[in-house]
């Protein structure tokens, strides 16, 4: 494989370079260079959204990105998302909404949604619906996180 | 004082999982030798070579030596053993199956490698569907099996044919269910991590049986059990795919040793679509004959399950067919049954137990069959069921299952009134003008949830899972272990024991701690599935927490002086009974340990208990309801609404029983409309990618409205039933009615799963129906 270069990006405000072969996705990147596993890579070809991230506030399939291309980015995590011990209210309305059944999609369901909400704070249920529709879970049938964000959206609107 | 059964209490497992924080088998991996397998291109052929450039070493049944098969068995004489190589040689027998395997530093290295690895085989031309496995001479999967038949189970009632021949009508169909994938959204992998200090391998695999993966394993690798301990940590989903013992957990844990290492295998998905496992492909030819006023006589079902190469351990592949040949009645009372089940060989995936096994199929058939009585007969769809459902408790089904009491008409008609059926018929007369079809759909059911020992017994299993154990421990500073051999993969179990065990005891669930999916830390158990873990793994903890609650009143009230019978317990506090004397419990439990010496009448040291609980089972049940809108120009299906009336028994926490509704319905939904693994002639897979098969998002899952009952068993020590499954029992029935009621005009009924846009349309154009 070719040489490896240097990445240089934030990851969760803090800044970071990574020395990571061409090929290497963002995702992977994340994982093994940075060490944050909280991405999962349920498919690794771009329909599941489970690695989902944000990158300069718009949500990316990591699995479809490679590190390179992040070079400068602001990329942000499911790590990054709570403050402290705080949970961000994404996190708090998918605890007390049961958002979450095994939690291999949450990150990546979280990301998604955070991304939607701070863009349309006032994002309407069809259209939030359709938004969601990006990534898979198999474990709950939506129902509860549609209701999670929906919950999510007007903590956050307060 | 607090209850907590009963509460909609948040999860204890979430924190962790929403900040990313939980660690599933690929998390594990960190510093780990790569491995990757190479697998067969071909469904059927002889192994020529398998040539790999001298720096690629690799690893092959030969180098694997006297590694053993797996070899999965039933105790019947319709039952034909075959073993599954670790490794195939001589020959592959479907496309998927392993062949060698690598190891590199890197996912990316390894397969690298295993791109410069090429295997020679001599195809020959596979069988691939129930037809070609079955055709007269048609080529033989495994010598062994005459006819591909793995398994050919019969049951038959001494007067079917008087019955069907005293019958006003018979209705006589075949239905078929296309065949499907759990998908669980993290795949499965292992980390097999040698120890040179103990000399022991410890493999954290994503399992839904640990303990029968490290008997499974030891078992291969002709090792002692304690050699090995296997860790589930979080597992993302499983629905069945996680039970079985698979070839690649035996070759990591044998390279760990081998090479004295770290190894990871982390299953990618075009693996886990193509060569995991999959399911319900099955074919029925269903014939139920009914008197005049539309009670069934009797059932004859010929059942076919095309299950794959292999068998599958411990299951094994009559898992389909025998469930289908035994619960094909279902909810309702049938004097006469016929039924031949098969379980046919061909060279695809095998097939595992899937969230429902065979019962979403053989409820959509069964109940697919009442609505074509009914309107053979000029029944309504509610009327027929009520002349045919179980009313009467405990019921001793044709096939000898025992169904304890449950609610099987009642629900039925709340989820009538909850959707109003006449002013349904009114709106769907009032769409038909509009050139609109809509349609209502019915399903009831009756699901097996928690079968113990005797239940699988019946099946004749060699390992015959069902018992649990509970080990309870409560440490010095009054916080509590429960040690559980079930193993949840995301179902919030943990939360829900805690809440049964706090009531028992009298302590908060934040104070309970469930340690589980460990072989070395929890008793030997069977892990979760068949919608049991609540159910036994929860009734044993009942049992171990009342014995302990006894040991805890005998400490108080020698402590306060007081008859044990005397002491109540309840939030954190053991007090004598009406009056304000009492002490708290983690000063009672300090005191049982290091001042022991105040309690010589307690023969016991210490605060622990044990139970185990081998329930025969309890059965659930529900009605679902669905409402569609088909559109005839594209064949679209709209879900209008969906409605579940759940009898779950009680309700541990409610909460966590309407998730698993939720995503019950949502596969359920998934088998009736979109999901289907799509083979070609050559028996390679069309649907590799999730771009192709068909999980829906939420954009296809309406809004569920659930309701419940709670009949109150006595089949279950917490009185609550399994709720797992039958979310998925259930839905597609509904769906399949409901669209069937919509085109009955064009004289379209569904008798297929899934039901896709291209069928519709196709079915309207063979009824003549030509669309716009």
């Amino acid at each position: 494989m070719s040489d490896k270069q240097d990445v240089t990006f934030t990851v969760n405000g803090e800044a970071r370079t990574i020395r990571v072969e061409p090929r290497r996705t963002l995702a992977d990147a994340l994982r093994e260079d940075c060490g944050l596993t909280g991405t999962h890579l349920g498919c690794e070809h771009g329909v599941c959204g489970a690695c989902t991230v944000l990158v300069d506030d718009t949500p990316v399939r990591s699995c479809l990105m490679f590190a390179v291309q992040a070079e400068g980015a602001r990329v942000r995590t499911v790590e990054g998302l709570a403050d402290g011990d705080k949970l961000h209210p994404l996190q708090q309305a998918f605890w007390d909404h049961h958002g979450l059944q095994c939690g291999f999609c949450t990150p990546g369901f979280l990301m998604l949604a955070v991304g939607i909400l701070e863009r349309q704070p006032d994002i309407a249920e069809p259209e939030l619906r359709e938004a969601l529709s990006s990534n898979l879970c198999r474990c709950t049938g939506y129902q509860n996180i549609l209701k999670s964000v929906l919950a999510a959206a007007a903590e956050m609107r307060k | 004082m607090v209850r907590w059964v009963g509460r909609p209490l948040p999860r204890y497992e979430d924190p962790v999982l929403l900040q990313g924080r939980g660690r599933y088998t690929a998390d594990l991996a960190q510093g780990a030798r790569i491995l990757r397998f190479v697998r067969s291109p071909i469904a059927r052929g002889r192994i020529l070579a398998v040539n790999a450039p001298p720096e690629v070493p690799i690893i092959t049944a030969a180098v694997l030596g006297d590694v053993k098969p797996i070899c999965p068995r039933l105790d019947r004489p319709d039952y034909v053993e075959v073993a599954q190589p670790i490794l195939a040689h001589e020959r592959v027998t479907y496309v998927g199956e392993p062949i060698a395997a690598m190891l590199a530093d890197s996912a990316a290295e390894a397969e690298d490698l295993a791109e410069q690895v090429t295997v020679e085989i001599a195809a020959e031309t596979p069988v691939v569907t129930l037809d070609q496995a079955l055709a007269p001479g048609a080529p033989l999967v495994h010598d062994t099996a005459a006819d591909n038949t793995l398994i050919d189970a019969r049951f038959e009632t001494p007067n079917v044919a008087t019955a069907f021949a005293a019958a006003h009508q018979v209705v006589e169909f075949e239905f078929t269910s296309g065949r499907q994938a759990a998908v669980p959204l993290e795949s499965r992998g292992a980390v097999a991590a040698f120890d040179a200090g103990t000399g022991r391998v410890t493999l954290s695999a994503s399992t839904q049986m640990p303990h029968l993966l490290r008997t499974g394993i030891a078992d291969a690798l002709g090792i002692p059990e304690a050699q090995l301990r296997v860790v589930a940590p979080e597992v993302g989903g499983g629905f069945g795919q996680k039970m079985a013992l698979i070839p690649e957990y035996v070759v990591a844990v044998w390279a760990a040793w081998r090479f004295a290492c770290t190894v990871a295998w982390i299953e990618d998905r075009l693996e886990n679509l193509t060569a995991s496992f999959h399911a319900r492909d099955q074919r029925l030819h269903l014939r139920g004959g009914f008197d005049a006023d539309g009670r069934l006589l009797a059932i004859d079902a010929d059942i076919l399950c095309n299950v794959g190469a292999y068998s599958n351990f411990p299951a094994t592949c009559g898992v389909e067919p025998l469930m289908a040949l035994a619960d094909m009645p279902g909810p309702y009372q049938v004097p006469e049954y016929r039924a031949r089940a098969r379980g046919v060989a061909s060279n695809t995936c095998p097939m595992a137990p899937y969230r429902g096994v065979s019962r979403p199929v053989i409820t959509a058939a069964i109940e697919r069959l009442m609505d074509c009585a009914a309107a053979r007969l000029g029944l309504d769809t509610l009327e027929i069921r009520r002349r045919n459902l179980i009313a009467e408790f405990p019921h001793t089904s044709v096939t000898g299952v025992v169904q304890d009491p449950g609610s099987y008409r009642e629900a039925m008609e709340a989820a009538a009134q909850i959707v109003d059926f006449a002013q349904f018929r009114a709106r769907q007369q009032t769409a038909r003008t509009e050139g609109r079809w809509l349609g209502l759909g019915l399903s009831v059911f009756s699901e097996r949830t928690g079968p113990g020992t005797p239940a699988f017994a019946a099946r004749r299993m060699v390992i015959n899972p069902g018992f649990e154990r509970v080990e309870l421990a409560m440490d010095p500073s009054g916080f509590l272990e429960a040690r559980i051999g079930s193993s949840p993969h995301g179902q919030g179990l943990k939360t829900t024991l805690a809440q049964l065990i706090a009531d028992e005891i009298g302590i908060a669930p934040k104070e309970i701690r469930v340690v589980a999916g460990d072989t070395d830390r929890s008793p030997y158990g069977w892990g979760t599935f068949a919608s049991r873990s609540l159910v036994i793994a929860g009734g044993a903890c009942k049992l171990a927490a009342a014995t302990l609650r006894e040991r805890l009143q005998a400490a108080a009230g020698q402590m306060l002086e007081a008859d044990a019978s005397d002491i109540e317990i309840g939030d954190g506090r053991a007090f004598v009974r009406g009056t304000d004397l009492g002490v708290q419990v983690r000063q009672l439990a300090r005191a049982a340990y290091h001042q022991s010496h105040r309690f010589p009448a307690i023969a016991e040291t210490g605060l622990s208990a044990v139970a185990t609980y081998d329930p025969y089972g309890t059965f659930s049940n529900a009605c679902h309801v669905a409402i569609v809108a088909v559109d005839i120009a594209t064949g679209q299906v709209e879900i209008e609404r969906f409605v579940v009336v759940e009898d779950a028994g009680r309700l541990i926490n409610p909460m966590i029983v309407e998730g698993q509704i939720h995503g019950g319905v949502a596969q359920g939904i998934a088998n009736a409309l979109y999901e289907k693994v799509v083979y070609d002639d050559d028996g390679n897979i069309l649907t590799g990618s999730l771009a192709d098969y068909l999980v829906p998002t939420m954009a296809e899952i309406p809004g569920l409205e659930i309701h419940h009952m709670e009949t109150l068993t006595e089949a279950s020590v917490t009185g609550a039933k399994g709720v797992g499954e039958g979310g998925t029992i259930g839905a597609p029935a509904a769906i399949l009615n409901a669209v069937s009621d919509a085109l009955a005009r064009f004289g379209v009924g569904i008798f297929e799963m899934p039901i896709t846009p291209q069928r519709i349309l196709q079915l309207l154009r063979e009824a003549g129906c030509e669309a716009q």
